[in-house]
């Protein structure tokens, strides 16, 4: 069906990652940021499924179900961390957060 | 179909970059849906239709609602535009050009594969649910208990204390409280 070389896919899957980590080293927005896991997390699943094409077996697209799964918790947790941090700091920068010592 | 591979590639690249290195919030938003629904198309050439249909209902659909929400609650990247301004072609113009390539590279696919016989390498949602539900089912009861947690952590961390603007208010709605308990 598809004659790429699967070489090609994992470096596909491997250049979405970096720009994932890059945007998560050099963004100071923690919106920014956590889009950037979401990208990380999306390539990672992705070498599952280019995996289990390659092999053709089914486990690849569950571990990536797995992953979906893992993926909303994170990421509604972390928007609640990120309301929370907005509200406290008034910022979305975590350079801000630096500081541990209470705030009054 | 190897072409068809490299475009959605190059798409998915070209707007992850975009994405990452936009100023604007929901603009960088509108990126990554397009990024997500490029990786999709990859996964359908990958013979991966369920996994292309679950990114697409859970990533682009739910996650990037949930972002959405958050944006719009804290009310940041606006940096208060007016509405027209959110409406001039350059800000929509390459997410809509992306994603007409992608719908270009959807229509081609659709169009050949109505002629050509499906070789055995795609895995059907059939298997993949035969697999989840027998061989990982102890990992989809793990998977429960973690949107669970989940859940309950989002809710805890996300809820918003009462704050007492001043301290003789508090008091007066101390004594108000005692008065109403007796």
């Amino acid at each position: 069906m598809i004659t790429v070389p699967v070489e090609i896919q994992i470096l596909f899957a491997g250049l979405l990652f970096l720009m994932g980590l890059i945007g998560l080293l050099v963004r100071r927005n923690v919106i920014f940021m956590l889009m950037s896991i979401e990208v990380m997390f999306n390539s990672a699943g992705m070498v599952f499924v280019i995996a289990g094409a390659h092999w053709a077996q089914a486990e690849g697209q569950v571990m990536f179900i797995f992953m979906l799964a893992v993926t909303a918790t994170e990421v509604s947790v972390a928007l609640a961390i990120i309301l929370q941090m907005f509200h406290h700091f008034k910022t979305l920068d975590v350079d801000e957060l630096n500081k541990l010592k209470e705030t009054d | 179909m190897n072409t068809i591979f490299y475009i959605a590639a190059a798409v998915a690249l070209v707007s992850t970059g975009l994405a990452i290195s936009g100023r604007n919030a929901i603009h960088s938003l509108l990126y990554l849906i397009v990024s997500l629904l490029a990786v999709s198309v990859v996964f359908y050439i990958l013979g991966a239709p369920f996994i292309a249909a679950l990114e697409i209902i859970i990533y682009a659909g739910a996650v990037m609602v949930l972002f959405i929400f958050v944006i719009m609650m804290l009310n940041v990247g606006m940096e208060r535009e007016s509405e027209s301004n959110w409406l001039k072609p350059r800000m929509w113009i390459v997410p809509s050009v992306l994603t007409v390539i992608l719908l270009i590279d959807f229509l081609y696919v659709l169009k050949t594969m109505a002629h050509e016989e499906i070789s055995g390498q795609v895995i059907s949602p059939k298997q993949v649910g035969l697999s989840l539900f027998s061989t990982y089912v102890l990992g989809v009861e793990i998977a429960g208990m973690l949107l669970l947690a989940g859940i309950v952590g989002a809710y805890h961390i996300g809820r918003q204390k009462k704050k007492v603007i001043h301290r003789f208010m508090k008091k007066e709605e101390i004594i108000k409280e005692s008065d109403a308990e007796k």
